[in-house]
């Protein structure tokens, strides 16, 4: 693995943000089959290096835009599991007050400016915080997550053009889990996903999304870089899905076969890849990890419970927040 | 006092407020150097600067999507789209994304942005260059849409649109630019949600936006000369709409038109009408009648496009109408 840090905090610190996003994806998903859950969920399970490592080059005054496979993003962010249960629960301490649900979950307080449930959509928001910053002589970085699915949208293409007139501190972090949906993402991309970037002269990069410290490594070097003017960038970042498209999809032979799932958990797991080199480097010990995880398993079971048992909002609150004051 | 075009008053509204507050700025088509092919923001690069005048490609969504990230993390951006039918091309950022954001975060996000565009026909622009959209968007909660009837609304809506905290759309009627209206020197802001009422009648109402309170006062005209007396009311913005001084006239009058460039049906006249019918029953004497655009895509033969709105002889033909009983038992 590549090594970017020497920090053992910090390595600790990223090894328990990814533990803790699938700890979370793991009770959404128990909620969703015990039906306590309104409405489906995109499960981020197997994809959280490419969170973690972006999202631990940032500041909390840098801003992320988030999709609808979402809740990695917002841990990554720094969000909490008491107000991110509530939140997919529909509960009034939710993050958006119950009234966004898990495709819409937004935590200004750490700069996530929101998960978009129209793919792609996100694409000129993040562009816009960028050119925010710019305009207003702000040093913040602004990280757009989007999936490859999201590459077959005209804004990317539209917004990144402007990005790269106006040099905007903008990164492009596309995630490519290999499937739009329920298609093989081959078979509906054409080319090279980097190549669409360099189109406009963005520097473009593909790394191992498997791999936190490599995501981190790179992460850092072009926030730095989007910090002194030379945005934007975009990154490709190869990784996988262990679920389907949503929780709802469970039968998908059809579309990718068993074996290839086993393999992708089996051999690049980016917790388990991480969990081994901190033990090879003697960063920590076997026992020491089994402990935050089960600190973090209590954490969220605690947060789920809570988020059960909390009030929903009053009705009188569905006209309030149409418009703001 | 003095005079000024409506695109004078757009122009000063705008520079005011940029002047006032650094976080304004302007993107869309050639808004810069060429000041939009209507020349309505000539000059403000010059004082501005190409920071906050900026030209952007042809791509509608693209700069629509980067006016609402900007606006949610501190910026007040205008976008101006050049014309109002390019609605269509940026409906996700405005409909699915500005208009919701706020809602969506329970109340956390606010996007104060404003779209300035365009609406009116009769310019032999044809069917993609003439539409008046405003239904389309005054239909999505989270918006707001303001409509100008002449320079000194366009000033007063245009500075008050740019504090708003929440997405404004403001249809400007590409017909009206250089036509000329009494505007004060001094500061004005006219607070959304308030109707004006343009001439008192005790007749019939004639309730009118943006260029149709021209035609409203022209029937007005009219109708006087025959002894009715019609009141000609401008709801200024149809979101919010003041439907309380909309009503108090109707209850006064007994009898209304409703007048509007956008498409008759599903449209803007036939929401107010409805709102009217509902809330005035008892104290009408006729139907409340619509009057909107032709429901047909707006053609190019000024033979054809010219009977599509509506006209002051036609407006007054129909008051007369609903004044003398006719259309009673016209179904």
């Amino acid at each position: 693995m590549a090594k970017a840090k020497t920090n053992t905090e910090d390595y600790l610190r990223m090894y328990r943000q990814m533990m803790r996003i699938r700890t979370f994806e793991d009770n959404a998903n128990q909620l969703y089959l015990s039906a306590k859950m309104p409405g489906l969920t995109h499960m981020y399970s197997g994809e959280e290096a490419v969170a973690v490592g972006i999202c631990e080059a940032l500041t909390d005054d840098d801003r992320i835009t988030s999709t609808h496979r979402g809740h990695g993003h917002c841990v990554a962010k720094g969000a909490n599991f008491k107000e991110m249960f509530c939140e997919l629960l529909g509960k009034e301490e939710g993050y958006c007050r119950g009234k966004g649900g898990s495709m819409h979950i937004a935590d200004q307080s750490h700069g996530n400016l929101g998960a978009n449930a129209i793919v792609g959509g996100s694409m000129g928001i993040a562009t816009g915080s960028a050119l925010r910053a710019k305009l207003l002589g702000q040093d913040d970085v602004t990280v757009c997550f989007f999936g490859d699915g999201a590459t077959a949208q005209g804004l990317l293409y539209e917004v990144m053009n402007m990005a790269a007139l106006w040099n905007l501190p903008v990164i492009y972090a596309c995630e490519n889990n290999g499937y739009s949906e329920y298609t093989k993402t081959e078979e509906i991309a054409a080319g090279s996903i980097t190549a669409r970037a360099e189109a406009f002269r963005i520097e473009a990069f593909q790394v191992d999304g498997q791999d936190v410290l490599a995501v981190n490594e790179l992460s850092q070097k072009l926030v730095a870089r989007c910090r002194k003017g030379e945005g934007p960038f975009f990154v490709e970042l190869m990784t996988y899905r262990y679920h389907g498209h949503h929780v709802g999809d469970i039968n998908r032979e059809y579309y990718r076969s068993k074996d290839e799932e086993k393999d992708w958990k089996d051999n690049r797991d980016p917790i388990i890849r991480f969990r081994s080199f901190l033990v090879s480097e003697g960063i920590a010990t076997e026992d020491e990890i089994e402990a935050m995880n089960a600190e973090i398993e209590k954490d969220a079971a605690e947060a789920v419970a809570y988020a059960e048992a909390a009030k929903y909002p009053d009705v009188s609150e569905v006209d309030m927040h149409v418009y703001a004051d | 006092m003095r005079e000024i075009t409506l695109s004078q008053a757009v122009n000063e509204a705008i520079a005011e407020e940029m002047r006032r507050d650094p976080t304004v700025f302007l993107l869309g088509e050639d808004v810069a150097e060429a000041g939009t092919p209507f020349k309505v923001l000539s000059g403000l690069v010059e004082e501005f600067g190409t920071d906050r005048v900026i030209d952007t490609p042809i791509a509608e969504p693209g700069f629509m999507g980067i006016a609402v990230g900007a606006a949610m993390t501190g910026a007040r951006p205008i976008v101006d789209l050049m014309f109002g039918d390019f609605i269509f091309l940026i409906m996700d950022q405005l409909c699915n994304q500005a208009a919701k954001i706020h809602y969506m975060s329970g109340g956390k996000l606010n996007v104060p942005l404003v779209l300035r565009t365009n609406m009116g026909a009769t310019r032999r622009s044809a069917a993609q260059h003439s539409q008046s959209l405003q239904a389309l968007v005054a239909h999505i909660p989270g918006l707001k849409v303001a409509m100008p009837s002449s320079a000194y609304e366009a000033k007063g809506l245009m500075k008050t649109a740019i504090r708003d905290n929440n997405p404004v759309v403001i249809f400007e009627d590409k017909l009206m630019y250089q036509d000329k209206a009494p505007v004060p020197e001094e500061e004005y802001l006219i607070p959304f949600g308030e109707a004006h009422i343009k001439r008192e009648g005790k007749d019939i109402s004639l309730i009118a936006t943006s260029s149709m309170v021209q035609v409203a006062e022209k029937a007005a005209a009219i109708l006087a000369k025959e002894g009715i007396e019609a009141e000609v009311i401008d709801p200024r913005t149809i979101v919010p709409l003041d439907e309380a001084t909309l009503i108090e006239s109707v209850k006064k009058t007994s009898r209304a038109i409703v007048i509007d460039e956008g498409h008759q049906s599903y449209g803007i006249t036939s929401e107010i009408a409805s709102r009217l019918n509902e809330k005035a029953f008892y104290h009408l004497d006729a139907p409340v009648l619509r009057m909107g655009a032709m429901d047909v895509p707006v053609p190019f033969s000024p033979a054809l496009e010219d009977i599509t709105v509506p006209t002051p002889e036609r407006v007054a033909d129909e008051a007369r109408k609903l004044c003398s009983g006719e259309l009673i038992h016209a179904a």
